[in-house]
């Protein structure tokens, strides 16, 4: 409604009317709901707290616990109604706590608490249990329950990572909508029926849903417990910080919980615009890794009798003494810093001020040769909830359910909603393809000409017609270069001027450190160059930020050349790798929750991570390390603390001028700044050469849990990764002359590993998959970084 | 009087009444589709697509067939309830007939299935149904066997499939069978359980299944007794059809009277004006109670309907009057208790039921009708309290906030609460649970503190697992582990 | 223990042909692996989750839902004696003593030479007929301690097989839909349109909006 001048009638002033209003009363107050919220939202949203179990705002609402029964009426007399099950309407009186309400609501208390072991003195959750708590604040306070309860055996393991105790259960049915609804891992179940109700798995076939750790979180009771946290805190000792998981790329809000100054357990936190509250498994336990006795505590220098432990100041002396050296003997250009990608974008500006002003050198990479050239970020970039709101999703990425499960789990959503479809270009089916409209097969380096095909076709013409697309691009395929996806995704940017892209860009801060500086400067080398100047002696000293070479880089012959023809390495790690053995000197670092600082997703969102236990022996963050380095060269950065650094990005990084620690403070869910001066991407150059007797072409791809050393260093998961095996299509079995199961020998030009035969139908013929970095053969030894793709032969034994 | 009795549905006696839905049972061959097409089979069918679909659909509104399954809800009417323009909309037949004391689908089934297999096309006619599938209860080997040859022969005579009878009306009746659930009875929960699911009932309102049922489309859920009508119904028209029984309840309804009486039976009646005294005591129906014993109390609508007593014997066989006098018809079953028997296991019988085949969804069900049966063994076993007796009140409240219904009682001074109940639960499994323990502790009460010992402890493990007569624990699913729960 | 065998196969996929969905030929399905095997084994409900679809949890949870799947052998056959009220007044209870003692075992368990498996059943829609029981789901009604002596000998003897199937085998009878007369079941997502004899009058109006 407007005013005009002439208008005088104070009635024309009244506020604008909310379509999505809806006025209502809740226990006799007036209040304003918006429509289609559920009684029980709206009651919260106003103030008024409703219990509730089965009830979980991110999945659909079932009213089967019936704790959240209030008394509605729409005019034709109170009826007692599950307030999760009805959405409000005009004039609806609720009424919480009327005598009729109240008890049902203290029945069901009591009825819930009938066969439920009142154990809470030795149960995880008690202390922060839904049934506890509101068995206090809704119930009758006593039970006449005099009966023997339930009997079940006390906790059984469903998966490797989380304990059943179907004593304990309330059958909220919150676990198992959640592996159906939202993880689409069904394997947990209602078994059984009535007062013999439980949850189960199937006999012999676990929980393994790469996202059951939720189903822990979500539990009201402490029927689901944790095998990493069980019996080894208690709720009212916990101390937390809100921070951002750094895993992977997707940038998960989490609380870290610490007791006595100790990681216990991740909780994931619902950020509306990124994951909603869901964890991955390997985001939630993998803080295990942090406490690991195998961490680096002390600096190492490298003498003649191997690594010896040293102080600060001479580790520190003999770092900036190398560099010097190598300056003298190479010049800058001579000196490269690979990594950075899983630390703060303070680390990585620290470190990207060290190397680019005061070595000088342009040889600065956040990749390790398996990603994507950085002018991927240059591109129309889109969100999260741009992916998952478009009405059609272009997926040129590797398998998010293995990647960047969130994102999966995001997409899969949008998906299973029905708002967007997807079509997804792959070489062999991913954890989304039972989710997509469009799975287009193609084989390795022939992705460019399979989305020509693809965007030819009327169907996919028309879905791409009918509004916003997003592409997710990232690398697909790690025995191929980047070169067949990124003329793929040209292709698709061409053909899609308006369509938006995400970048599947895997390692935690990627993008963070790459937009802060930590990429290659004018003339500089990226990932690849630096190796193969390292391998052909070109490089006087390899800085590894947190980078392991040969567990990340897919040629292994390459890592392994490029680590033993620098003349100098200097490592900054938290765990000795197989990388960082091999250096001259070891500075160890701060891990994980144990630094403060601000991390940037893949989509360039910036949130806070947080300081939560103190560090293990003298390990000191990356850019405390800079600095000092950067003292001993002579060039003070003048940075004393994170903060100082977080202003300074403010200050010098183009795209961050709104990110202040005032805004970071004022926006948990972050702020997304991107940088504008990034160099656009290069057309690439594709070379499919012949075959030759070769005639598999290569797939490898990772897995979520493989020897990546947070794994491995996290008791929980490590037993989670698979064995190495090459997977070809069933139809070729009889060609290879091998049963399944037996090992066979797969070559390419370059060398020949031993494998087990396996099968997959979704891997195509001719083709032929192997998971990186597991435990078994090292499948790196057949690739070759630069041939745009890998064929093999594949031959019994 | 004409008796006749077969071997596979004995105990069926039929008077001089009309027959609407059993004519055919006097037949040794009724089942088969030559005695169907020599006794007017068919023509119903035939009839109706001579019809426009609405002026079927009227037809059947006109004649007001109320529901056989337990609501009493008019078919006509719950055809209507469809969304407008939403397709595709099935059929579901309940065969699913496991009420206590009720059996008349069954025989419906076994004895004249072509006759079931009429009424279905005509619905599925009249309201543009393209699918039907007819749902058998899973322990009734007879009925689908008989089922499955009606239909392989209606399949082959050309009268299910498609362009049936040369028309354009093309339809297919699949044949579905259950595996032992009581609660799958329940029409949301039997499409839960013919989507492939467990048999969980789902919440009403939202999930009325005209408008969300079956894969989230309009269904139409329809008992076998009620179909089994719309074959005659459509041969003789809406005017013949109301000329029988009662202006709100027309037609005829199948009733079994079951317990103490001299001839238990399954009766077709005349809706609305036979009594319960009829029923029960003369000669045409049930002939009184076995050995003369006096009546002490009889359920009036199957298992789940409170309690009547012999004050209530000469209300007529009819739902608005029955509600009213705190009880209702529910699936026409009668059980009659002479005065010998024991109500407090009686009720625990009843109890029992329902706690076992509680589906386990939500809690009050889940939690509170084992707690009542657990309660009731205890007081039947001799190990009760007087607290005991309060404390089933208590816990019913909980699953059953409220005045409960149950019959007014001269004896006792009681007036009576009219049905229906207020609940806390999905469906009405809960409740059922309630129902024997309150009519039989509210009518009898002295009976069960006559059980009450006064002891100071309970020795729970002194607890007959079987025993007595009436209070076995019941045969548990098959849970190797729980243990805890009668075992 | 064992998958669907060939025959089994083609029955199942006959069967999943019926439904719009196949995961409602579920419930068949699990009969049909309880026909072959006498109980429903694991196997069988992995290989019933591949053909309509859904993990073995999900199988594995609708069937233990349902009362006549056993998940371990049981006798060949299985006699159900009904416990509810109208057969519990005419004397179950007593019938149940009854066949404890004469079987030799309690209510739950099976006979050691594998031949019968003695439960409670709920009631059993035969009422009038109190007490009753079910020998593999076919009716014996106003069963005396007599007829029931009776009925395990003429069972043991096999005088009865041509009634009565072994566990696992409920209707013996199948539906058969002629292909020449199948309708066919389309996706419920696909059909947006009345069906075709609807068309001349779109909407029955009798009681309806």
């Amino acid at each position: 409604m407007t005013t005009t001048e002439t208008n005088t009638d104070p009635e024309a002033l009244e506020p604008v009317v909310d379509p999505n209003a809806v006025s209502i009363v809740i226990n006799g107050r007036q209040v304003t709901a918006r429509k289609g919220d559920l009684i029980i939202k709206a009651a919260e949203d106003n103030g008024e707290y409703i219990p509730r179990f089965c009830y979980h705002e991110r999945m659909s609402p079932v009213g089967m616990c019936r704790m959240c029964l209030v008394e509605v009426d729409t005019g034709r007399g109170p009826q007692l109604m599950p307030s999760c099950m009805f959405a409000v309407s005009p004039d609806m009186k609720v009424m919480t706590n009327s005598p009729i309400a109240k008890a049902a609501q203290e029945g069901v208390i009591e009825l819930l608490l009938a066969n439920h072991p009142l154990d809470c003195p030795v149960c995880d959750k008690g202390g922060e249990c839904p049934l506890q708590d509101q068995s206090v604040s809704h119930g009758p306070g006593e039970s006449r329950y005099i009966e023997e309860k339930r009997h079940f055996e006390k906790p059984i393991p469903i998966s490797e990572l989380v304990f059943l105790d179907r004593e304990r259960c309330i059958l909220c049915d919150r676990c198992t909508r959640f592996a159906d609804e939202v993880a689409g891992d069904a394997l947990i179940h209602f078994t059984h029926r009535g007062n013999l109700t439980q949850i189960n798995t199937f006999p012999g076939e676990p929980f393994a849903s790469y996202f059951s750790g939720n189903t822990v979180q979500i539990c009201p009771v402490g029927a689901l417990t944790a095998k990493s946290y069980r019996f080894k805190a208690r709720p009212w000792d916990l101390e937390q910080a809100e921070s951002t998981c750094t895993t992977c790329s997707v940038g998960c809000r989490i609380t870290v919980q610490s007791s006595r100054d100790e990681l216990v357990r991740y909780q994931g936190v619902d950020s509306d615009p990124v994951n909603w509250g869901w964890l991955c498994d390997r985001g939630r336990f993998n803080f295990e890794s942090v406490g690991s006795g195998d961490r680096l505590t002390v600096p190492l220098v490298l003498t003649s009798s191997g690594h010896e432990p040293t102080s600060w100041n001479s580790a520190l002396g003999s770092a900036a003494r190398l560099i010097k050296d190598a300056i003298t003997a190479g010049g800058a250009n001579s000196i490269a810093v690979l990594g950075g990608a899983r630390g703060t974008n303070e680390d990585a500006f620290a470190w990207a001020r060290l190397a680019h002003d005061v070595i000088g050198t342009p040889n600065v990479s956040a990749q390790l040769a398996d990603g994507l050239p950085i002018g991927l970020l240059a591109l129309n970039r889109a969100t999260i909830d741009e992916a998952a709101s478009a009405a059609t999703v272009i997926l040129i990425a590797p398998d998010l359910k293995e990647e960047l499960p969130v994102l999966y789990l995001r997409l899969r959503d949008a998906a299973e909603k029905h708002r967007s479809r997807i079509i997804e270009f792959t070489p062999k089916a991913s954890g989304i393809s039972r989710y997509a409209w469009r799975t287009v097969f193609y084989e390795p380096g022939t992705q460019a000409g399979a989305v020509a095909t693809a965007l030819g076709q009327a169907d996919i013409a028309e879905q791409i017609a009918k509004g916003t697309v997003v592409i997710v691009a990232g690398r697909a395929n790690l025995a191929e270069s980047s070169a067949p996806t990124v003329a793929a995704l040209l292709a698709l940017t061409e053909a899609l001027p308006q369509a938006t892209v995400l970048p599947a860009l895997r390692r935690g801060n990627v993008v963070g450190a790459t937009q802060v500086g930590l990429r290659p400067g004018r003339g500089g080398l990226a990932s690849l160059g630096i190796l193969d100047a390292a391998a052909s002696g070109k490089i006087e000293c390899l800085i590894l930020l947190g980078a392991d070479p040969l567990g990340d880089v897919p040629d292994a012959d390459l890592a392994r050349r490029a680590l033993a023809g620098a003349r100098r390495i200097i490592s900054i790690d938290t765990f000795l790798t197989g990388s960082s053995a091999l250096a001259d000197v070891v500075l160890p670092a701060a891990a994980y929750a144990e630094k403060s600082g601000t991390t940037t997703n893949l989509e360039g969102r910036v949130t806070r991570v947080a300081q939560k236990v103190t560090v293990a022996g003298t390990a000191r963050p990356d850019w405390m390390i800079a600095t000092e380095l950067a003292q001993r060269l002579g060039a003070g950065l003048g940075f004393r603390s994170d903060s100082d650094i977080t202003a300074a990005i403010t200050e010098h990084v183009g795209g961050f001028e709104g990110v202040t620690a005032a805004v970071l403070d004022a926006n948990p869910n972050g702020v997304i700044a991107l940088a504008p001066n990034i160099d656009a991407i290069n057309e690439p150059m594709v070379t499919l050469g012949d075959r030759n007797a070769y005639d598999y072409r290569l797939i490898v791809s990772r897995k979520l849990y493989d020897k990546a050393i947070v794994t491995t260093k996290s008791p929980s998961l490590a037993p989670l990764a698979g064995t190495s095996a090459v997977y070809v299509n069933p139809l070729d079995v009889t060609r290879i002359g091998s049963a399944v199961g037996a090992e066979v020998k797969v070559s390419s030009a370059r060398a020949t590993v031993i494998l087990p035969l396996a099968t997959d139908p979704s891997v195509q013929r001719g083709t032929a998959w192997v998971p990186f970095n597991q435990p078994g053969a090292n499948i790196g030894e057949l690739i070759d970084a630069a041939a745009s793709v890998t064929d093999v032969r594949i031959e019994s034994l | 009087m004409t008796v006749t009795t077969y071997s596979h549905t004995p105990g069926f006696y039929t008077g001089d009444r009309p027959q609407i839905v059993t004519s055919r049972f006097q037949y040794e061959d009724s089942y088969t589709l030559d005695r169907y097409l020599a006794t007017d089979g068919y023509k119903g069918l035939r009839a109706a697509l001579a019809l426009s679909p609405t002026e079927v659909h009227d037809e059947v509104t006109k004649a007001t067939v109320l529901g056989r399954g337990g609501a009493g809800f008019p078919a006509g009417v719950k055809w209507g309830l469809t969304p407008q323009a939403v397709w595709p909309r099935y059929l579901v037949v309940n065969g699913d007939e496991s009420e206590p004391g009720t059996y008349k689908d069954r025989l419906l089934m076994e004895r004249d299935p072509h006759q079931l297999i009429e009424g279905c096309l005509i619905a599925c006619y009249a309201a543009g149904l393209s699918q039907c599938f007819l749902y058998i209860r899973g322990e009734m080997a007879l009925a689908q066997e008989r089922v499955a040859i009606a239909l392989n022969e209606a399949y082959a005579a050309g009268y299910i499939g498609t362009c049936i009878l040369g028309s354009k009306f093309s339809v297919d009746i699949v044949l579905h069978w259950g595996a032992g659930a009581y609660v799958v009875g329940e029409e949301t929960a039997l499409i839960e359980s013919l989507e492939g699911n467990r048999g969980l009932p789902r919440l009403k309102p939202p999930f009325f299944p005209a408008a969300i049922g079956l894969y989230g489309k309009p269904t139409i859920v329809n008992n076998v007794e009620t179909l089994a009508n719309l074959a005659w119904l459509l041969r003789h028209g809406a005017d013949e059809y109301t000329k029988i029984g009662t202006a709100t309840s027309p037609g005829t309804r199948m009733v079994a009277v079951s317990g103490h009486v001299k001839r238990p039976g399954v009766f077709e009646i005349v809706n609305g004006t036979t009594t319960f005294r009829d029923l029960i005591y003369n000669e045409e129906f049930c002939g009184g109670i076995r050995d003369d014993h006096e009546l002490k109390a009889f359920v009036p609508g199957g298992g789940s309907a409170p309690w009547f007593t012999p004050d209530q014997l000469d209300l007529p066989f009819e739902g608005r009057l029955v509600g009213a006098a705190g009880s209702m018809l529910g699936s026409g079953a009668i059980m009659v208790m002479d005065h010998t028997t024991d109500i407090p296991a009686a009720a625990l019988t009843l109890a029992r039921f329902y706690a076992n085949e509680s589906c386990g969804k939500c809690t009050p069900c889940r939690e509170g009708g084992t707690w009542l049966m657990r309660i009731l063994q205890r007081v039947v076993a001799g190990f009760g309290t007087h607290r005991d007796l309060d404390q089933l009140f208590e816990v019913g409240q909980t699953i059953c906030p409220g005045a409960f219904p149950h019959a007014a009682s001269e004896r006792l001074g009681l007036e009576a609460v009219p049905f229906p109940y207020k609940m806390t639960t999905i469906c009405f499994v809960g409740p059922s649970a309630y129902v024997p323990v309150h009519s039989a502790l509210t009518l009898f009460r002295d009976e069960f503190e006559a059980k009450i010992v006064k002891r100071t402890f309970i020795p729970v493990t002194a607890i007959p697992v079987t025993g007595s007569a009436v209070t076995a624990l019941p045969a548990t699913a098959d849970s190797v582990e729980a243990v805890g729960v009668g075992q | 223990m064992s998958r669907l065998n060939e025959d089994n196969v083609r029955i199942a996929l006959e069967t999943i042909a019926r439904y719009p969905k196949a995961r409602s030929a579920m419930i068949p399905l699990l009969h049909l692996a309880q026909q072959q095997d006498g109980y429903v084994t694991n196997e069988a409900m992995a290989h019933i989750g591949e053909l309509v679809g859904a993990t073995s949890a999900e199988v594995f949870g609708t069937a233990t839902f349902y009362e006549m799947f056993k998940f371990k052998p049981v006798g060949k056959y299985l006699i159900n004696i009904c416990a509810t009220m109208s057969c519990a007044l005419m004397g179950a209870e007593q019938l149940m003593h009854h066949a404890e003692r004469r079987l030799g075992i309690k209510a739950g368990a099976t006979t050691p030479d594998g031949l019968f498996t003695l439960e409670h059943a709920e009631c059993q829609a035969a009422c009038t007929e109190a007490p009753t029981l079910q020998a593999n789901y076919r009716y014996r009604f106003h069963v005396t301690p007599a007829t029931f002596d009776a009925l395990i000998d003429d069972l043991a003897n096999g005088r009865l097989d041509a009634e009565i199937p072994p566990h696992g085998t409920v209707a013996r009878i199948r539906q058969r839909i002629p292909a020449d007369r199948v309708v066919g079941p389309r996706s419920p997502d696909d059909v947006t349109t009345a069906p075709e004899w609807m068309a001349v009058a779109p909407t029955a109006s009798g009681g309806g909006q």
